[in-house]
Parts: structure tokens; C-alpha cells; sequence
């Protein structure tokens, strides 16, 4: 445990295998959300203290940390549902493919032509996992509200990835995509609404059945 | 090496039935009850020892043979398991195959000695000691092959002789030594039979998991069985406190370094029991699988 920063990636990394294999919603949600506020602690850990990374922490925080999981769980609270029952592939084996994926991001990481200061971070490897959790919760779960779930880790994976950009990227691009995010999950709870309206259940696999 | 020898059989027989003792106490105390005195183990293995025995007409030597092999198994692996500081009093390259193999031994016997008694009952639960020290032992594996790659040594003694001379978590593999204990402390959970997996205490046909096993045994046989899973709660304990602590100073700073961890861990395995409930049978291979998943990411940290 080198420093702060490869301490917390860490952290996120075995948070995903705990996404993964966990069943209940509420359990997911917080974690999704302890994920999303560890990470918005990174980019002043990276670039020091100055006002661009302080609002991009604070801005991610507030949103990862507080808002979404909060209009989440208001979503599973309207629908009622506690837990995620068979998703598609069972749970061992989505926490093995998630071990897979884990090693493949370290390997693919370590052959990437990178910078020499970005060789040996935590970041990519921590990055592309994250991504593929993210992936594999979304192909993997039948319920709705897992999908935001996976579609949500999907996003930490990418502002990890972002981070090191942080420096080239104009503020404004940022909140723009957290603002993106926001709105998508507001569009995805209310496509939940309609669906738990029109079969009385979100599950997804409902829709392959959809006619005319 | 005498020394060494006579500490390790001190506090294998002395302070190992003190801490299931100390688990109760923390769980009664936590629940708001008094509780059964810390040293109450003691008093009941004096009792089982002076006791009679019933055996069964239908079973062989093997029913007897369980709990002497579960009672000497302990004794003969934390030979080769250092106690904190103490290094262990026997020490070749390639020991910690021989010590999960030893635990593997004694839990064959108590498997086959509880299908002796014939009876269904204890057949089931043979049956799922069985499933879950199978998902166990890569666990247990991948972690010793995480210390062997940390330390560079094949032995138990020079393994975690070579990672316990300082702070664990300040070192550059810190991070996988700290997933390695966490996956250890699960792994002493399920062989002590503690309660995420199975409830020590509990008579429940459809969840007992140990207990089942050793239901036919009675006085001293019953006792040697006790006293075996004491020592082998003492030897999970002792895996995961080398890990964890670091043990540099004299030798009697050291030991009381290690009883007061190994208590510790005992006040923890008491909270964690107070605060959880009892998974269901089908989840915990799940969990399992999840800490030798875990215990493959700390190796995959180390090969990078």
C-alpha cells in the first residue's frame, strides 16, 4: 500500500467483485455509490490542490456519491423490489468472468505504450476493470435497475480513465459528461416507471415480447 | 528449538480453549447477557475426560480412530507453524503442503468416522463438510503461494518469518498481504465452524454443518474432539496474526504481543458472529469461490 491514491484504487477494484457478487439491490446501490465517492477523491490527490480538480471532486461527489444513489434507491422503493433473482448468468460465474476480466485489464495495461510516469499506476488496469464490471453487469442482469447499476460503474471506469486527462480536458467537457450521466439516469428511471407500469415487474426480458 | 518446542505446546494446550471461551463471552456480552465463564471450555473438557463412553454397536475403529486423529492432526501442524516470534520447532522446504494436507487428513477422519456411525443424519452433514473443504483449501493454497512469492522462502517458518519483520501494510506487496488476511480470516471462520457458515451452537437438522458430525461421540472421545477444534481455531488464528503483526522486540514482548492479538481476533470472530446471521446453505459456495477469486487478485497484484 504504496500511497492514498493506489489504496483507493484498490478499493474500487474489490468493490467491483463485490457488485458482482452480490443479489441485493440496496447492497449494490451503496456500493455503487461508496465506489463513485472514492473515486471523486482522486483528481486532487493527482493534480493538487487547485479549483478545476476541487469542483470536478466536488461535482462528482455530490452527484456519484449523493444524488444518484439517492433517486436509486427512490426507484427500487416505488418499484419494490429488494433483489436481483437469476440474472442471466449465475452469479459464481459472473464473479469468475469479473476475475477474468480483472487479470486480462492487468495484462492489457501493462503492453499499452504509456507514458512513463502512467506505467505502472494502478490507474489503467483499475480503469479497464472497472469498464469491464461495469459491461458485465449490464449484459449479464435481467432487472432494469441493475442495468443503471452496471451502466453507473461503466461511468467510474471511465473517470478513472479521465483523471489522467484531467490536465488537457477543459472543465466545462467534465461537468458536461456528469451532467450527461445525471440526466441519463433521470431517462432510465423514468423508462423503468414505464416498464414496471406497463408488466408489472422491470424486467427486461419482458420486452423481447413486445408486439404491435 | 526447545524452546521454540516448548512454547508452541504451552500455548497450544494452555490458551487454546480459552478462546472459544472469550468468543462466547463477547457474544453474550454483546447480546446483554452475562454469559458462560471465559474459562467454561476448560471446565467442560475436565468433565468430558472423567466421563464413560457410548459406542454404538454398528460402528468400527474408525469411529474411534476420528477423534484421535482430529485431536493429534492440530498438534502435529502447528509444529510446523511459527507462533509469532517463535519459530517453529520443525521447518523444511515445502511445508505448507504438508499442513493443509495434515488438516485435510484430520477432517477425512472426522468425515468417515461420522459416516461409521451409520446413520443418514450425520451422513449430511459429512456431506457438506466435505463440499465446503473442497472450495476451502484453494484459498488456502493461493495464499500460501502469495507468501511464498512475497517472501521468496518455501518453508512456514521463513515465509512469514521473512514478512513479519515490520509493519505489513507499509511494505509494497502490502496490499495483497492485507487481501491474503482478509480471505485467511474467512477461511478460519468456515473450518472453525463459526457462524456465517455454520452455528457452533445450534442442533438444526437442516443447517448444522459440524455439529452433525460428532453428534454420536460422547465423553472423552467428545472432549479430544473439542480440544481439537480449539487448537485448530488457535492455528487459523496464529496464520492470520503473523501476517498481520510484526514481531521484532524480545521474546516476551512478542508473545504477549501474540496472545493479546490472538484474543483480539477471538473479540472479532465473537462480533462478527453477533452481528451476522447465518447464510444460507446455497450462498456460501458463492462466498467461497469470491475468496479464492480474491486470493488469485493478490497474486495477479504480485506478478505485475
Amino acid at each position: 500500500m504504496t500511497n492514498i491514491t493506489s489504496t483507493i484504487l484498490m478499493t474500487v477494484l474489490l468493490l467491483n467483485f463485490l457488485i458482482l457478487g452480490t443479489s441485493r439491490l440496496g447492497t449494490c446501490i451503496r456500493v455503487v455509490a461508496l465506489q463513485g465517492a472514492l473515486i471523486s477523491l482522486l483528481p486532487p490527490l493527482i493534480h493538487g490542490a487547485n479549483i478545476h480538480s476541487y469542483l470536478l471532486a466536488g461535482g462528482a461527489l455530490i452527484l456519484k456519491g449523493g444524488l444518484i444513489p439517492w433517486l436509486l434507491f427512490r426507484a427500487i422503493r416505488k418499484v419494490r423490489i429488494r433483489r436481483e433473482i437469476e440474472p442471466r448468468i449465475g452469479y459464481i460465474s459472473t464473479l469468475m468472468l469479473g476475475a477474468l476480466i480483472t487479470a486480462s485489464a492487468f495484462i492489457f495495461a501493462d503492453r499499452l505504450p504509456l507514458l512513463p510516469e502512467h506505467l505502472h499506476s494502478l490507474f489503467i488496469p483499475g480503469a479497464f476493470s472497472t469498464l469491464g464490471a461495469g459491461f458485465l453487469m449490464l449484459i449479464t442482469r435481467r432487472k432494469a435497475i441493475t442495468q443503471v447499476l452496471g451502466y453507473l460503474i461503466f461511468e467510474n471506469g471511465i473517470f478513472i480513465f479521465g483523471i489522467l486527462l484531467a490536465e488537457a480536458m477543459p472543465l466545462m467537457v467534465e461537468t458536461g459528461v456528469l451532467l450527461d450521466m445525471l440526466v441519463a439516469i433521470f431517462v432510465m428511471g423514468i423508462v423503468m416507471n414505464h416498464i414496471n407500469s406497463e408488466f408489472s415487474s422491470i424486467d427486461t426480458e419482458h420486452l423481447c415480447l413486445l408486439k404491435e | 528449538m526447545m524452546e521454540s518446542l516448548a512454547i508452541h505446546l504451552l500455548l497450544l494446550f494452555g490458551l487454546s480453549p480459552l478462546l472459544s471461551g472469550i468468543i462466547a463471552k463477547t457474544k453474550a456480552l454483546i447480546a446483554g447477557r452475562q454469559g458462560p465463564p471465559v474459562t467454561q471450555l476448560y471446565l467442560d473438557l475436565w468433565k468430558l475426560f472423567r466421563k464413560d463412553m457410548v459406542i454404538s454397536r454398528t460402528t468400527t475403529w474408525i469411529f474411534r480412530a476420528g477423534p484421535v486423529v482430529g485431536f493429534t492432526v492440530p498438534v502435529l501442524a502447528a509444529m510446523l507453524v511459527p507462533f509469532g516470534a517463535t519459530a517453529a520447532p520443525l521447518s523444511f522446504p515445502g511445508d505448507p503442503i504438508l499442513f493443509i494436507y495434515l488438516l485435510a487428513v484430520a477432517r477425512f477422519f472426522t468425515i468417515l468416522a461420522a459416516l461409521d456411525t451409520g446413520s443418514s443424519f450425520e451422513h449430511m452433514g459429512a456431506a457438506r463438510e466435505a463440499t465446503f473443504s473442497v472450495l476451502v483449501e484453494p484459498t488456502v493454497f493461493v495464499a500460501f503461494i502469495v507468501l511464498i512469492r512475497v517472501s521468496g522462502a518455501f518453508s512456514l517458518n521463513n515465509m512469514f518469518g521473512a514478512v513479519t519483520t515490520g509493519w505489513l501494510l507499509f511494505s509494497p506487496a502490502g496490499f495483497s498481504l492485507a487481501i491474503i488476511a482478509c480471505c485467511l480470516f474467512i477461511v478460519l471462520l468456515v473450518e472453525n465452524c463459526r457462524i456465517p457458515f455454520d452455528d457452533p451452537n445450534t442442533h438444526l437438522e437442516l443447517t448444522m454443518i459440524h455439529e452433525v458430525m460428532i453428534l454420536d461421540h460422547s465423553g472423552s472421545d467428545y472432549g479430544l474432539i473439542l480440544y481439537g477444534a480449539a487448537m485448530k481455531l488457535l492455528l487459523s488464528g496464529t496464520l492470520i496474526l503473523n501476517l498481520l503483526l510484526p514481531f521484532q522486540g524480545p521474546l516476551i514482548l512478542d508473545m504477549l504481543i501474540f496472545c493479546g492479538g490472538i484474543a483480539a481476533l477471538a473479540v472479532l470472530v465473537g462480533l462478527v458472529e453477533s452481528a451476522m446471521a447465518r447464510l444460507r446453505l446455497l450462498r456460501l459456495p458463492q462466498l467461497l469461490i469470491g475468496t479464492t477469486l480474491l486470493s488469485f487478485f493478490a497474486l495477479i497484484l504480485l506478478l505485475r
